[in-house]
């Protein structure tokens, strides 16, 4: 139609080009969602059909029976409600330890701001380790307690630098008006800096909330009794026991034993579900609190 | 003005905490329940590094146990696993970092180019999930995909290929795991460099178009020497990850038939102090894996400020 054949090479070129994206795109989505969609599928499927090997996308047949054997399950009732106590617990001793000790950080009068700033920092680069946290808990008598599931990992360095930078955003002037008036340094973080910082506090307990609830690792290392173990622990169990190393300390064998494919994919789902749920209201969130990290970083 | 502020930030120690206690009272008193946090759960288990150096024994204590210097890490460099956990942390982490690395960066440069922004964001959404899902599911999850007769066993059947044992097999214990972090952390990785994209000039685009630059090679010439600072940053970061692998994860995915490939120094540490209980050993471990990671993550930095003149510090 032109003349000028450069004029038409690129627009194809570009076209090209755009549809080997989009085909790329597609098949990245499906990979990513596909596990989902087979979770979810075995789960609500006939159990004899996914014996047979037969549920590979669609849901073959419709069985309920796996959600109400895991949902009758003694077991499974006092992990959930574990697992809800840490979350609940956790989440908000992050925010209040995170936020009492982030305001002081924020105000330049401060004299031991950058001292104190500096004793969070180290604790970023350097830590116990593995076995020196293990005895130190097992001294401050934690262990095997719900303590030692909601304090320790309240107060990180890198939440505090996040809450820090959101609160120093806030103009001062809001400050010293209110300290003219007359209030204290708690009743301006209470009363005009905390209702002013939603979106950074919604950002941190959210996802505290989330790396609770899907955390295994430290009921593995300091919980003993079962009755306080958190949901992963049993999905643990369920899900992976089979190659446990046997000196280790498995309450549920014969939950595993008896586990078919349909009861470990309705477990999947009961307890991935909560997550699922409130997961659109964190993406709103959490890429603006990355940006923040990103620019402090 | 910036005379009085040097004077203030030259004041001793004991003159600053004076300042405050009279004019910051309340400011001082909110610090104190995080920094006795941060002592109990943080500094107070910092104490317990000493026990790298005793022969620790729980009845006894840290004050009662013997002091045995440097026994422990000698006996670790004697240890008969002590090649196999050092060269397997390394190999897992640098295989671990050659792939999943430049995958969000790839992802990140693909979703740019998508111009509908509803499709935009739902490829987002759908990206971000698995970053959601706990370890434990996603293990579980491959497990059942790659059992003797889950998922990928029945389709390599219609091909004549026998049922393979993923998760008995040590060659397919490194792709597992590689694939399996790429799948759950490549949309959330890629955040970082879809904002930095954003934060590129568009007049440099406009200027490329029209000097006649394809797509491919306004990605090739404006958007990847763009994101240069952001790619060392996270490079950075990355290489110091590299000797702290996802532990939490080995530990679900291997078993004694893998420890050959899949056996970790974190791994071993946990093997041998919680559930060994040998504490003095174990913390010796574990005091050498820090180490080594502080020496990477200083070095990263070191070699990045000067052969590329970026650095986090």
């Amino acid at each position: 139609m032109t003349k000028n054949p450069y004029k038409i090479k690129e627009p194809i070129g570009d076209r090209v080009f755009l549809s080997v994206v989009y085909v790329i795109l597609a098949i990245v989505v499906m990979a990513l969602l596909y596990p989902f969609v087979y979770v979810v599928s075995v789960s609500i499927s006939e159990p004899a059909e996914v014996i047979a090997g037969k549920v590979t996308f669609f849901p073959k047949g419709f069985d309920l029976g796996a959600f109400k054997t895991m949902i009758n399950h003694p077991i499974f009732f006092t992990a959930y409600k574990n697992t809800i106590l840490y979350t609940v617990l956790g989440t908000f001793f992050t925010l209040f330890f995170t936020a009492i000790t982030a305001y002081p950080l924020s105000k330049d009068k401060f004299q031991m701001r950058s001292f104190i700033s500096k004793v969070y920092l180290v604790t970023m680069f350097f830590g116990g380790g593995m076995i020196p946290t293990y005895l130190a808990y097992k001294s401050l008598h934690i262990l095997d307690t719900i303590w030692v599931m909601v304090l320790p990992g309240a107060l990180s360095a890198w939440n505090i630098i996040l809450m820090r930078s959101f609160f120093r955003n806030i103009p001062e002037s809001l400050s010293e008006s209110a300290y003219i008036d007359g209030a204290t340094d708690p009743q301006i973080l209470v009363k005009i800096i905390l209702p002013l910082s939603k979106p950074i506090l919604a950002t941190i307990g959210l996802f505290t909330a989330v790396g609770i609830w899907n955390g295994y690792f430290n009921a593995l290392l300091y919980l003993n009794d079962t009755e306080k173990y958190p949901l992963q622990m049993i999905l643990r169990s369920i899900l992976v026991a089979a190659t446990f190393n046997p000196s280790e300390k498995d309450a549920y064998a014969q939950l595993n034993h008896s586990a078919t494919e349909s009861l470990k994919m309705a477990s999947i789902v009961i307890t991935t579900l909560p997550i699922m749920c409130i997961y659109p209201f964190i993406q709103k969130y959490f890429v603006k609190g990355l940006m923040v990290g990103s620019i402090k970083g | 003005m910036s005379t009085t502020i040097g004077k203030i930030s030259k004041k001793s120690f004991i003159s600053k905490l004076n300042y405050d206690w009279k004019c910051n009272r309340f400011l001082l008193l909110m610090s104190f329940p995080g920094l006795i946090m941060i002592a109990l759960f943080a500094y107070y288990p910092m104490v317990g590094i000493v026990t790298a150096f005793q022969n620790y024994s729980l009845f006894l204590g840290i004050s009662g146990s013997e002091w045995i210097g440097f026994d422990n890490f000698i006996r670790f460099f004697k240890d008969p696993n002590f090649f196999r956990i050092i060269k397997n942390t390394f190999v897992l982490g640098s295989v671990n970092l050659l792939w999943a690395f430049p995958a969000p960066i790839i992802l990140a440069l693909l979703i740019n180019e998508v111009i509908h922004p509803k499709m935009k964001r739902f490829i987002q959404t759908a990206t971000y999930l698995p970053y959601f899902i706990s370890v434990v599911v996603i293990v579980g999850i491959m497990k059942s995909i790659f059992s003797g007769n889950g998922i990928v066993n029945e389709l390599l059947a219609n091909f004549g290929v026998d049922p393979i044992q993923f998760f008995n097999e040590s060659g397919y214990f490194r792709s597992l795991y590689v694939g399996s972090g790429i799948w759950q952390e490549i949309g959330y990785s890629s955040i970082l460099y879809l904002a930095a994209i954003t934060g590129i000039d568009a007049e440099m685009y406009e200027a490329a178009k029209m000097d006649g630059c394809s797509k491919f090679k306004q990605i090739i010439h404006i958007t990847l020497p763009s994101l240069r600072p952001t790619i060392i940053t996270l490079f950075i970061l990355a290489i110091g990850g590299i000797i702290s692998v996802g532990f939490d994860k080995i530990l679900l995915m291997y078993s004694p038939a893998t420890y050959d490939v899949a056996d970790v120094i974190s791994t071993y540490v946990y093997r041998k102090g919680i559930i060994d209980q040998d504490y003095g050993f174990s913390s010796a471990i574990g005091l050498f894996n820090s180490l080594v990671s502080i020496v990477f993550v200083f070095g990263a930095n070191y070699f990045s400020r000067k052969l590329l003149k970026e650095s986090l510090w």
